[in-house]
């Protein structure tokens, strides 16, 4: 891995910085430490909310002349609003970098939230929803999500409760931007073609004279651990069933979680941990794909995570086949799951683990973006170390590891298991 | 301070023809230890019945499931092994492949490649198991306003067309076709002439051609077939309006639209301009700026034209309620009539022209970006230097070939109007 520069601001802002001079090409990315996992009860979804109000406008930067202005450059930008963090990026052309370094600037503290476009958002948001209430593994995935976490926060979809999107307030939404976006809660990161000194005393001008924000309120509710498995199911039209396995998992700053991905490898094929490019390889030899696909037990499987700052689930998506019923998928696969507890795997899986890896960091490496994307993320989970050490850890994983981890979290006391059942089928 | 040319040209794309017919083209970057690795090749679904549509897409997912030399599960130990990728895909009037690895690793895509190609046995077991997975995304596709509003849409304004056609099929001719029409499908239709393969990654040009002609170059078929070619496609008579019952689905999907220019048409860059004003600029554009952020009924609105070698389509979509479709339709179709009626100005003009310049580094950024390219380059005819004389040909285009575009292709009176949703 190349180097990087990082560097902490008076007013406690995290800089991140590397040079790459592949392509005329820079992303600068701008972290806040706000999810969904701070909401109270009655204000879900509004981290993401806010996150749409960014685009609306300040008194600099108005909402048209916002996107009009980065289009023009052929320069690329979005945002995302996760559990954890709020991130905004832009990826322009090197010469017209500095008009996002302005508008994020300006808009850490600047956004006007105007009653009127905060009116108009509630019902696009609202559409989002509805967008992902047609497909049946969101609502299946929420089901899972607020079974398993009874006290956690992270029992609610990042999107909010339709309840809470609907009663919110423009004050609501401004007091909750006032209070998690400043320069002490923000990460700002930047991958590319620049020069380290002058990119940091641009960004020093922008920001030195900023007040670092008092630090902002956390809801601290660990969710008390599972003792007894529960199972759902979920109603809706289509002809096809579903059946989700979630289990509690570590976060990703802990020492299991490298494990934990070796062993969802070799379970369930690897999962693409880039962002922006680098494409997926298959699993059709994983160990579930062997049990459930190829005997003809469901038609789809994907296996993985999420690495998050409090502990959240693992689990598998399994698409069953139209002539199988979900209880015996779930037989096979809990056949699977106790052999991996049983018996320790082979230094080959592991090996093959690594290397596919491997391979995916080479990918997302062809794109700036990308690499912007996994210097500021690492810095959310706890440092860019976490990345540049990523493969050494997972080298150092061993078959006892793997089962460890596997008797550890893949417990069918501490699992959720949900299925989709089409309406008017047996189940 | 980058160091290399950013946009591929003549002076660094590499492009060949094996005696047996393949193209290859390959652009070198050594920026990362990958490579990738695409292409395409006369077998897509313009071949198949009508009681047995989908057999192209069908033989080209059965490639990887057994082959003379390897078991499905050999096949994919080999390149799981080595975190590297191959898929198969058909579409109407080719089929396709795509692939990536760490270059060390490049020779043994290109025999897997080769492998799937040329020497498929189809086992039957392996098309049982594929055809219940084919099925079930059938099942799923019935279930997606999308995909049920992309399908009617396209039967409308392709009426009488190939492209009316899913090339997916339908879960009867599925169903009808059997393990010997895999087996004939391929030995009719693949072959080597009119492959083109496309090479990006860290390796030069003549260690790639090596690789080819080892797996590829003595690969001949003489029976294979041409595909023949398509007829044009005239605009609707009148508006043509279909709605699909999709019970439970809170969300409709809606497109508006009709038939659009083809990629070698002389409008096309000038559609493409007027297409980024209307649905695709800064936040989706005019149809953005009136459906979403204007009347907060959508939270994607956009519009898109999607051109090929036969006629193309030119579509406004947008997810909204279902009780808000009347409402969405009404402003959209206000949007199409000023932008047929009135063209674009020659602000937003300029405003799209930068765009389309500014952005090229960055959709040419990555392999898979260059590769992107460089079939496109082949498969439209567009010659080695289109990427650098892009801007010339953008910055070209006037705000009255943008207006004739507009008038040729999205007339009002002469739309389709497609929704699917619990209508």
């Amino acid at each position: 891995m190349s180097e990087h520069t990082e560097i902490t601001l008076d007013n406690g802002l995290r800089i991140l910085l590397k040079e790459i001079h592949t392509a005329p090409l820079i992303s600068h990315w701008v972290w806040y430490r706000i999810g969904s996992k701070d909401e109270p009860t009655g204000k879900t979804g509004i981290s993401h909310w806010v996150e749409h109000m960014q685009f609306k406008g300040t008194p600099q930067f108005p909402a048209s002349l916002l996107d009009k202005a980065i289009s023009r450059e052929g320069g690329m930008w979005n945002a995302f609003t996760f559990l954890d963090w709020t991130t905004y990026f832009e990826t322009m052309p090197a010469s017209k970098i500095d008009l996002a370094l302005q508008l994020e600037a300006d808009r850490m503290h600047n956004s006007l939230f105007d009653p009127q476009e905060v009116e108009s958002e509630r019902t696009v948001i609202i559409a989002e929803r509805e967008g992902s209430e047609n497909e049946p593994l969101f609502l299946l995935g929420e089901a899972i999500q607020t079974a398993a976490f009874k006290v956690h926060p992270y029992r609610h979809e990042v999107i909010g409760d339709t309840a809470d999107l609907l009663s919110m307030t423009r004050d609501d939404l401004y007091q909750h931007y006032k209070t998690y976006y400043t320069p002490s809660n923000a990460i700002v990161a930047l991958a590319g073609d620049f020069d380290t000194r002058e990119m940091l005393a641009r960004l020093r001008e922008l920001y030195d004279s900023m007040p670092p924000g008092a630090p902002p309120p956390r809801l601290d509710r660990p969710e008390p651990p599972q003792d007894a498995e529960i199972r759902l199911s979920v109603e809706g039209p289509g002809e096809t069933t579903y059946l989700q396995v979630a289990y509690h998992a570590p976060a990703a700053n802990h020492e299991d979680f490298i494990p934990l991905a070796v062993l969802d490898s070799l379970l369930a094929g690897p999962s693409n941990l880039n962002m922006f490019g680098g494409g997926g390889i298959s699993n059709k030899t994983s160990r579930l794909y062997k049990a459930l696909i190829a005997r003809e037990l469901a038609v789809g499987l994907s296996g993985g995570g999420a690495a998050t700052l409090d502990p959240f689930l693992y689990g598998f998506t399994l698409t069953i086949h139209p002539k199988r019923k979900a209880e015996e998928t779930l037989a096979v696969l809990d056949e699977e799951l106790t052999r991996v507890r049983q018996e320790p795997v082979s230094e080959q899986e592991i090996a093959r683990a690594i290397k596919q890896a491997r391979a995916i960091f080479a990918y997302g490496s062809e794109n700036i973006t990308n690499q912007a994307f996994w210097l500021g993320f690492s810095e959310m989970l706890g440092g860019y170390h976490w990345f540049d050490t990523y493969l050494e850890r997972l080298a150092r994983v061993t078959p006892r590891d793997v089962q460890r981890v596997a008797q550890t979290y893949l417990q069918p006391a501490s699992r959720v298991v949900g299925t989709y059942q089409p309406a008017g089928s047996a189940a | 301070m980058s160091q290399q040319p950013t946009l591929p040209g003549p002076q660094d794309i590499t492009r060949s023809q094996l005696p047996n017919g393949i193209t290859l083209l390959h652009r070198a970057n050594f920026n990362s230890p990958s490579v990738i690795l695409r292409g395409y090749f006369n077998a897509g679904s313009i071949f198949d019945s009508d009681e047995k549509l989908g057999l192209a897409d069908f033989a080209a997912a059965c490639l990887m499931r057994g082959t003379q030399n390897y078991s499905f599960e050999l096949l994919y130990e080999n390149l799981e092994n080595i975190g590297a990728s191959l898929g198969f895909s058909a579409g109407t009037m080719s089929a396709s492949f795509s692939g990536r690895a760490l270059v060390e690793d490049l020779s043994l895509l290109l025999q897997l490649l080769a492998e799937s190609l040329r020497r498929p046995t189809f086992p039957a077991d392996e098309v049982e198991k594929r055809r219940a997975q084919l099925l079930t995304g059938l099942a799923i596709r019935s279930q997606d306003t999308s995909d049920m509003a992309s399908l009617a849409f396209d039967r409308i304004i392709f009426r009488d067309h190939p492209y009316q056609r899913p090339e997916d099929g339908h879960p009867e001719t599925i169903q009808a076709i059997t393990r010997d029409d895999l087996a004939r499908f391929h030995s009719r239709q693949y072959g080597p002439q009119g492959m083109v393969i496309v090479i990006v990654g860290a390796v030069q040009a003549a260690e790639a051609r090596e690789h080819v002609e080892k797996f590829l170059g003595d690969w001949e078929n003489p029976h294979q077939q041409a595909t023949p070619s398509l007829p044009p496609v005239e605009l609707l008579e009148s508006i043509t309006r279909e709605v699909i019952h999709i019970p439970g689905k809170p969300q409709a999907d809606l497109l508006i639209g009709a038939t659009g220019p083809s990629r070698r048409d002389p409008l096309y860059t000038a559609a493409s301009l007027g297409n980024s004003v209307l649905g695709q600029f800064g936040m989706m554009g005019r149809i953005g700026d009136v459906v979403r952020e204007q009347s907060g009924l959508a939270y994607y609105a956009s519009s898109s034209l999607s051109a090929g070698n036969g006629p193309g389509s030119w579509e406004v979509s947008a997810g909204v309620n279902v009780e808000q479709v009347e409402k969405a339709t009404d402003l959209i179709l206000r949007e199409i009539g000023r932008f047929a009626s009135g063209g674009v100005t020659p602000e937003e003009l300029q405003d799209s022209q930068d765009n389309f310049v500014g952005r090229l580094p960055l959709s040419l950024e990555s392999n898979s970006g260059v590769a992107n390219a460089l079939l496109n380059i082949e498969r439209f005819g567009l010659g080695l230097d289109y990427y650098l004389t892009y801007e010339t040909r953008v910055r070209s285009v006037t705000t009255e070939q943008v207006l004739l575009a507009a008038q040729t292709y999205l007339q009002p009176d002469r739309l389709a109007i497609v929704s699917a949703g619990s209508l």
